[in-house]
């Protein structure tokens, strides 16, 4: 059961109904209480007219995963009154619109049912059928203030900066949601005793989703050219790229633009356009998810043998196939990391919250032109999609873009020849020359077989020449890739060991286990292929929990073939109903683990 | 096989383009395609088109796919970049690679199976983008680098060297830009250098979208009796409707032009394109009545070739866009992002 500063509240409404700015309402009014607060979107892959719950955790320790209880149900959709009773914890509350009574049905003798007659009371105060509808929805923040002592003032404030000088908006938000509120405090003995009370832990923070971020990011990176194909979870990645360069990308002279977005036929047009862009010079990215990626392997192969920079974000959802689109997954890393037909593998970033889809799409135009070669940024829809509270990042002034090995027209006068797959360095990365520099650096690019001065080849050994170079270069951007976030409480024989958004969750698990005495370390791997730091982590417990969100344990999997790590000593624990992660379901399952023995 | 280049030995008194360059500085490496392969006279042509057009080598990009068509990149300008992609997606790099950088030329070399059957789909969309590049497909009915087989550019009846007629209607890649827009369309026939040349430079100089449709027969798998993609049956049934010869910048108009026949446009940078009707029926600047033509003569059997639609006003896809004239890859990167200052600004609407 909630307690102050730990409670957790589910609207259920229809989609397309105006319920999420209602939503965003509460969760802002309670990070502007001081109070850290998570906000999670489960919505249906349709337009309008199906259920669709948001998820506000109010949590005064900070964690950032979904709970596993539920403490208040806002329950507006009666189609899914049966489904959101059965979900409320035991002891919780359930809040719906009475003005048809529905006793009958909204029975649960361990939690309390209130009813609101919200519609009424809209209907009374409001003209035209839309207003009470949108009134509606903005009535029940009113309850759920009073519910929790939420600070009126400032649910003033944020619609002051939502609407401006609409004064009339306000007031009539304001009016609805006072409807709400002054009907509870008559009702119902307000506040509840899971309140939530001011603290100051938000600030220096914000709540932002991956996308967004990472959009952000791309433009702060210096891409100028985006293509994309419009898949749900990545859209609004793009959307995010795109707002930000109307804004900070037109020529203030000229009024032109200095990016250029192109919504591609597919996904395959979209990656063949990014890899045209970087060949020739520009910082050039795709956002998408699984089944773009399917229909972007051929072109991933291709930039990889020819080696030619790319950023790919997928924004990972439930598969396989279409799956379910608007539900999240990790379930693309084995055929991210591998896409293409033959000796094919690839670079993988894993960002585990919007922090790090910001910081890693700077990084991943660094690696891609560093390594010449596709960097694929795993987010998911859990951190693309929901609204996570981070510390605000940072842009510092100072950042050089590592444009990588290029030649460039006086460097190219002063060649004998240029020849672009020698290995010069010794680190396995060539030297390349952009189109339009000088008549020496020309050279043919082709995904058929190549000797390392460029020419195509059919000779054995000159083939493998430039393939067994490539992996000189894949070790090289094994050290240069970001370390794991590694973590040891004390001595330990068993660690639990994750990725991305399954960082939350873990991170919060431990701390549970740890009050049950039960002490694990940590890693949290940040890239692929895997450091030093991750095989030496390892190698040094006996157990390693793996956690992850798909059915076939593909991280494991991938540390196995990567870094040889030892079979017997990782245990998965899989999580793959496309519902985003929870510390509960790591607890669980470790303790389990535990008992069959499987600990040593 | 050898991929040596072919020794440049130049004699005294050889051609010498503005830039002082001679044909043979335009040339790539030897040529692997079988011996009377159309797709090498196209390759001439190309040579001499670029040569005469005092293109710098390395401001010309070459794009393929994959395809005998597709290697050819590598047979001319080896001192230009070149991109040989995957099958069928040639538009789209070079959609990127201009959207990178607009200040070079682009010439994308591709096959009828490439254009027509698996690259369909990007075929039509960098029509639709107005992409300005010249786009070449060495149209020889079938997929010539798997030996044979029919491609979507195959006629109703023709026969393969094994096996049965096609059925199929074709998808003539004339009548299909013109269906989409495409501002500057043309069809040749790669044993026509004289006609095919002047199409080729008109295409390089077009601002936008310029498609040359070249019919190249395959000597090995298409050229035998009862083919409509041979050389015998091209001769045969082919025949100009309108010709043109590109005259550059400066330079007067000396040939003799029929009144009422000649037209000339003015492309942006002072040169022009002279269109000769030698149908006077023919009317090039007409989306309908082209196509009524083309599918009128078709039907027939012939093989309608020149410049068969120009405008010269649609806007290429930068200009729809509204982008820069800079090349977004040459822009400073500190002109790219509002820094640190900006970056808290932009935060403080998600505190
Ligand atoms: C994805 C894929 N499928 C099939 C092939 C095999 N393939 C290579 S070239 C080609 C056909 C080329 O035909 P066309 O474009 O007409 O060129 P041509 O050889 O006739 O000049 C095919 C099917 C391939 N390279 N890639
Ligand atoms: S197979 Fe046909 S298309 Fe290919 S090189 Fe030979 S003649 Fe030319
Ligand atoms: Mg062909």
């Amino acid at each position: 059961m909630g307690k102050t500063n730990d409670v957790v509240i589910k609207i259920a409404t229809v989609n397309g109904t105006g319920s999420a700015s209602a939503n965003g309402l509460l969760r802002k009014a309670i990070f502007r209480m001081g109070v850290p607060v998570v906000g999670k979107n489960y919505f249906p892959s349709n337009i309008q007219g199906l259920p669709t719950w948001y998820e506000i955790r109010v949590t005064g320790d900070g964690y950032q995963a979904r709970s596993d209880r539920l403490d208040i149900m806002v329950a507006m959709n009666a189609q899914t009154y049966a489904q959101d009773l059965a979900e409320v914890s035991p002891g919780g509350w359930l809040i719906y619109d009475s003005t048809w009574p529905r006793s009958k049905l909204l029975d649960r003798d361990d939690i309390s049912v209130f009813g609101v007659p919200l519609s009424r009371m809209c209907n009374e105060n409001f003209d035209g059928a839309r207003a009470r509808i949108l009134m509606k929805n903005i009535a029940y923040v009113g309850v759920v203030a009073a519910l929790l002592d939420l600070d009126l003032d400032i649910i003033t404030t944020l619609l002051e900066e939502t609407f401006g000088d609409k004064r009339q908006l306000i007031d009539s938000n304001m009016q609805a949601i006072r409807l709400g509120y002054d009907y509870a405090h008559a009702h119902f003995s307000c506040p509840l005793p899971m309140r939530v009370e001011a603290l100051d832990k938000t600030r220096g923070h914000i709540v932002i989703d991956g996308n967004t971020a990472a959009g952000l990011g791309c433009m702060y990176a210096g891409a100028t050219v985006g293509a994309w194909y419009p898949i749900t979870p990545s859209t609004s990645l793009m959307d995010s790229f795109h707002a930000f360069c109307r804004k900070y990308r037109v020529e203030p002279e000229t009024g032109k633009r200095t990016f250029c977005v192109i919504q591609a036929e597919d996904e395959l047009a979209a990656i063949g356009m990014v890899l045209g862009a970087s060949w020739n010079g520009a910082r050039a990215f795709t956002p998408t998810s699984g089944p773009g990626i399917s229909l972007m392997s051929e072109f991933l192969g291709l930039a990889y043998y020819a080696e030619i920079p790319a950023v790919v974000f997928d924004v990972q959802r439930t598969g396989p196939s279409t799956g379910m689109p608007t539900r999240t997954q990790q379930s693309d890393i084995l055929s991210c990391a591998y896409a293409s037909h033959g000796d094919t593998k690839h670079v993988l970033l894993f960002p585990a919250d919007p922090g790090e889809c910001f910081s890693m799409a700077v990084q991943s135009f660094d690696f891609a032109e560093r390594l010449q070669t596709p960097v694929l940024v795993l987010s998911d829809l859990d951190i693309g999609m929901n609204d996570w509270m981070i510390p605000a990042f940072e842009w510092d002034d100072g950042y050089v873009p590592d444009r990588g090995k290029v030649l460039g027209a006086e460097d190219l006068e002063k060649m004998e020849k240029f020849y672009r797959y020698l290995d010069v360095d010794g680190d396995g990365i060539p030297y390349r020359t952009l189109p339009g520099v000088h008549p020496k650096g020309s050279y043919f690019t082709r995904g058929s077989g190549h000797t390392k001065y460029g020419n195509y080849t059919e000779d054995a050994s000159a083939y493998q020449d430039v393939v067994d170079r490539l992996l000189v270069k894949w070790e090289t951007a094994r050290g240069l890739l970001p370390k794991a976030d590694i973590r040891y409480s004390r001595f330990n024989s068993a660690a639990v060991l994750t990725v991305g958004s399954g960082n939350a969750a873990c991170v919060e698990a431990l701390d549970r286990l740890a009050a049950q005495d039960v002490n694990l370390n940590y890693c949290r791997v940040r890239a692929f292929p895997f450091g030093d730091d991750v095989r030496e982590f390892i190698a040094k417990h006996d157990v390693v929990y793996i956690v992850e969100q798909n059915r076939d344990a593909q991280l494991r999997t991938l540390l196995m073939l990567d870094i040889d790590a030892e079979p017997a000593k990782l245990v998965s624990l899989l999580h793959y109903n496309g519902i985003p992660l929870n510390a509960g379901f790591v607890v669980d399952g470790v303790l389990d683990a535990i008992q069959r023995g499987q600990a040593a | 096989m050898s991929y040596i280049g072919k020794p440049k030995v130049t004699h005294p008194g050889i051609r010498r383009n503005k830039l002082g360059l001679t044909p043979r500085d335009y040339e790539g490496t030897v040529s692997t395609l079988c011996a009377g392969c159309g797709h090498d006279s196209v390759t001439a042509a190309i040579i001499q088109a670029v040569f005469e057009l005092d293109i710098e080598p390395h401001m010309l990009a070459k794009m393929s796919g994959i395809g005998c068509s597709s290697k050819t990149p590598a047979y001319f300008v080896s001192q230009s970049h070149g991109f040989n992609s995957v099958h069928g997606r040639m538009p789209s790099v070079t959609t990127g690679a201009n959207a990178a950088n607009r200040d070079l030329t682009y010439i994308g070399v591709s096959g009828d199976g490439d254009s027509l059957s698996i690259g369909v789909g990007q075929f039509v969309h960098a029509i639709r983008r107005n992409l300005n590049m010249c786009y070449i497909i060495e149209n020889n009915g079938v997929y010539g680098l798997t030996k044979g087989q029919f491609s979507a550019s195959a006629d109703i009846g023709s026969k393969p060297k094994k096996g049965e007629p096609n059925r199929q209607e074709p998808i003539d890649p004339v009548s299909t830009a013109l269906s989409l827009g495409a501002s500057y369309i043309a069809r040749s026939f790669s044993g026509d250098k004289e006609q095919l040349v002047p199409l080729i430079q008109g295409a390089l100089k077009h601002p936008g979208f310029a498609l040359v449709d070249v019919i190249s027969p395959c000597v090995t798998f298409n050229d035998h009796e009862g083919s409509t993609k041979s050389y015998k049956h091209t001769r045969q049934f082919y025949h100009h409707v309108v010709d043109m010869d590109y005259i550059p910048p400066a330079k007067e108009i000396r040939a003799a032009y029929d009144e009422g026949d000649a037209m000339p446009v003015e492309l942006h940078d002072g040169s022009r394109i002279v269109l000769r009707k030698v149908d006077k029926s023919y009317d090039p600047t007409s989306r309908a009545k082209a196509f009524k033509y083309l599918r009128e003569q078709f039907n027939a059997g012939e093989i309608t070739t020149g410049l068969l639609y120009l405008d010269e006003e649609r806007p290429e896809m930068h200009e729809l866009m509204g982008n820069t004239d800079t090349p977004l890859s040459k822009l400073p990167y500190e002109s790219l992002h509002p820094g640190a200052e900006e970056l808290r600004k932009i935060l403080s609407g998600y505190a």
